[in-house]
């Protein structure tokens, strides 16, 4: 019986010949934990009495949901991720370097065929480059510290299949935001999701990391997309090697195949307070906006911000309206540097901060106050996501975002292009 | 095991957000500290609500979000006895059984806020001693049941040193 590219890889990493609702003890190849939860893993570590990191080079602390430190409270738990760098000799990426989920690509460490757990739910992104990743809990994380394994129950997968080609103004974001709209919040818990078609071969890496980053908006274990020319040049330009592309059976067996035809998508906006609660742009067009964020592990690569900068450019956002740019990693912000992007952004009137997750998990960097409105190119816009639960939360694409800044209301980014 | 309790009753997709505000999440490691913000941005006065052992009983997907363990920590340190739901978020859901904290996924339409509660997790059944109805739990798949067992996933490995399934 054919395998989907789950199955396969959960069989080679298991030693196990398995199908979806088997449950298997797997290798991990990369173990990925940020300063929201590895704190937490480093306690869970010291309880199961952890003496040693299975593999120092396949562990990876990430300090990037408050980073800098906004209080004494964080700064005593990245305290402690850095004592555990220093005595396990693990990988790290200190404040300033950027999003876990942009710096892990980057490293080289991840591409086709790993297996990746990371605790941070949208682990699922490296999902574009066709490995199996899933976000996990600390201590599930220190399990697979201590011995490289993690069980794993085999899920069924839904397979997306997208033909067509986006129109001008319509991006990756559009696509997952109206799909996530169609499969619902919880659409696909227990399953991982397997994007394929021409809208995905279309799609530069990172519009597919905006994809499989939000896999888990609707319920996802894991969304996943096969291995091209695309991707192994991204995997090679970030110095990565020895991975072996994993793909579909023709035969596989699929819980169910979803066609859709993307050359009539226009721009979409997830409305307050759930993910699936989405809108076309026109439907919501006018809404005051007080506060628009772009950045994220979602949109804050370097194609995002040359998107959000070509609407930006020579213009001014509206005086009601505050905008926060975060780059998604050091690299991007010193290429947005060189490129002109940061000068048209800070020119527009926009703050520009530190890389990282930015304002997207509440702890700083942007805390909406009581009846203001946001739009951001984040994946979540749950009740108190930004740290008030009295704001209200759009979610949407660079261009819509950056449209919106200039116009101080929710506006439709096509007229840009 | 058998637990009993009063039941408090919440909607569908109760996110880790509600479980635990972005406030307080990442600020210390102290659960007990964490617990008394518990289900905050949904009933303000919630903690102050519970009595040792009552239920959280929820619609579908309840954990959706983050994979933070702190959810599942703060509402067993709140000494919440069980959480019930049709349907769990699947991180949240192995975080709890990791943590000790018994999840349990049944069709929750046929409980009433303040409904006391009886549940026999080894039979498979919850009595709602309001009503008098019985209503059938969905097993748990092996390996969780061994992990509770074993009081947790640290317990586990303190004893096995690696998984041992």
């Amino acid at each position: 019986m054919g395998k989907t590219i789950i199955e396969k890889i959960l069989s080679q990493k298991s030693g196990v010949d398995a199908y979806a609702g088997q449950i298997v003890v797997a290798d991990v190849d990369y173990v990925m934990g940020q300063d929201g939860t590895a704190p937490l893993a480093i306690k869970s570590f010291k309880e199961m009495g952890g003496k040693k990191v299975f593999d120092p080079e396949k562990v990876v602390f990430v300090i990037d949901h408050s980073a800098p430190s906004p209080n004494e409270g964080v700064s005593r738990l990245h305290k402690l991720m850095r004592e555990f760098r220093d005595e396990h000799g693990i990988d790290f990426h200190d404040i300033g370097d950027g999003v876990c989920h942009q710096v892990v690509p980057e490293s080289g460490k991840v591409g086709p065929g790993s297996l990746v757990v990371g605790a941070d739910s949208h682990t699922c992104t490296y999902g574009a480059l066709n490995a199996f990743a899933t976000g996990v809990g600390s201590t599930d994380l220190a399990a697979a510290i201590i011995s490289g394994k993690l069980w794993f129950k085999v899920p069924e997968t839904i397979k997306f299949v997208l033909k067509g080609k986006l129109p001008k103004g319509v991006f990756a974001k559009d696509l997952i935001l109206y799909l996530i709209g169609d499969v619902t919040a919880d659409g696909a818990t227990y399953m991982a999701a397997e994007y394929t078609g021409e809208a995905i071969s279309d799609l530069s890496m990172d519009g597919r990391f905006t994809i499989a980053n939000m896999a888990i908006e609707m319920g996802a274990k894991a969304g996943l997309m096969e291995a091209d020319e695309k991707t192994f040049a991204f995997v090679k330009e970030h110095g990565g090697k020895d991975f072996t592309p994993v793909f579909a059976d023709p035969d596989a067996v699929y819980a169910k195949v979803l066609e859709y035809d993307v050359s009539e998508l226009e721009p979409m906006v997830a409305k307050p307070h759930t993910v699936d609660n989405t809108a076309r742009v026109t439907e919501v067009a006018g809404t005051p906006i007080h506060q628009a964020v772009l950045g994220t592990c979602t949109n804050g690569r370097l194609e995002d911000l040359r998107i959000a900068a070509k609407i930006l450019e020579g213009r001014k956002i509206h005086p009601r309206t505050r905008l926060i740019v975060a780059p998604a990693s050091r690299k991007i912000f010193l290429k947005a540097m060189e490129e002109g992007l940061i000068k048209i952004f800070v020119e527009a009137g926009a703050a520009v901060v530190t890389p990282g997750c930015g304002p997207c998990v509440g702890t700083h960097n942007g805390i909406p106050s009581d009846g203001e409105n946001v739009i951001s190119t984040a994946n979540r816009n749950f009740k108190g996501r930004m740290g008030n639960s009295n704001a209200f939360i759009y979610l949407a694409s660079p261009a819509t975002v950056a449209a919106s800044a200039i116009a101080g209301e929710i506006a439709d980014p096509r007229p840009y292009f | 095991m058998i637990l009993r309790g009063k039941c408090h009753k919440f909607g569908n997709d109760v996110n880790t957000d509600y479980i635990i505000s972005g406030k307080y999440k990442f600020k210390t490691l102290d659960m007990n500290e964490l617990a008394r913000h518990v289900m905050e941005d949904l009933d303000p006065d919630f903690y102050n609500k519970i009595t040792p052992g009552d239920f959280i009983v929820a619609g579908s997907n309840f954990g959706c979000g983050s994979s933070r363990e702190q959810a599942p920590l703060a509402i067993k340190y709140a000494k919440i006895g069980a959480v019930i739901a049709k349907s769990f978020a699947r991180i949240f859901y192995r975080n709890a059984i990791n943590t000790g904290l018994p999840v349990i996924e049944c069709d929750t339409d046929k409980i009433n806020a303040g409904d006391e509660l009886e549940v026999d997790l080894s039979k498979g059944i919850i009595r709602n001693l309001t009503t008098g109805e019985d209503i059938p739990i969905k097993p748990l798949p092996e390996v969780m049941i061994k992990i509770l067992n074993d009081g947790g996933l640290i317990e586990h490995f303190k004893k096995y040193g690696t998984f041992n399934f």
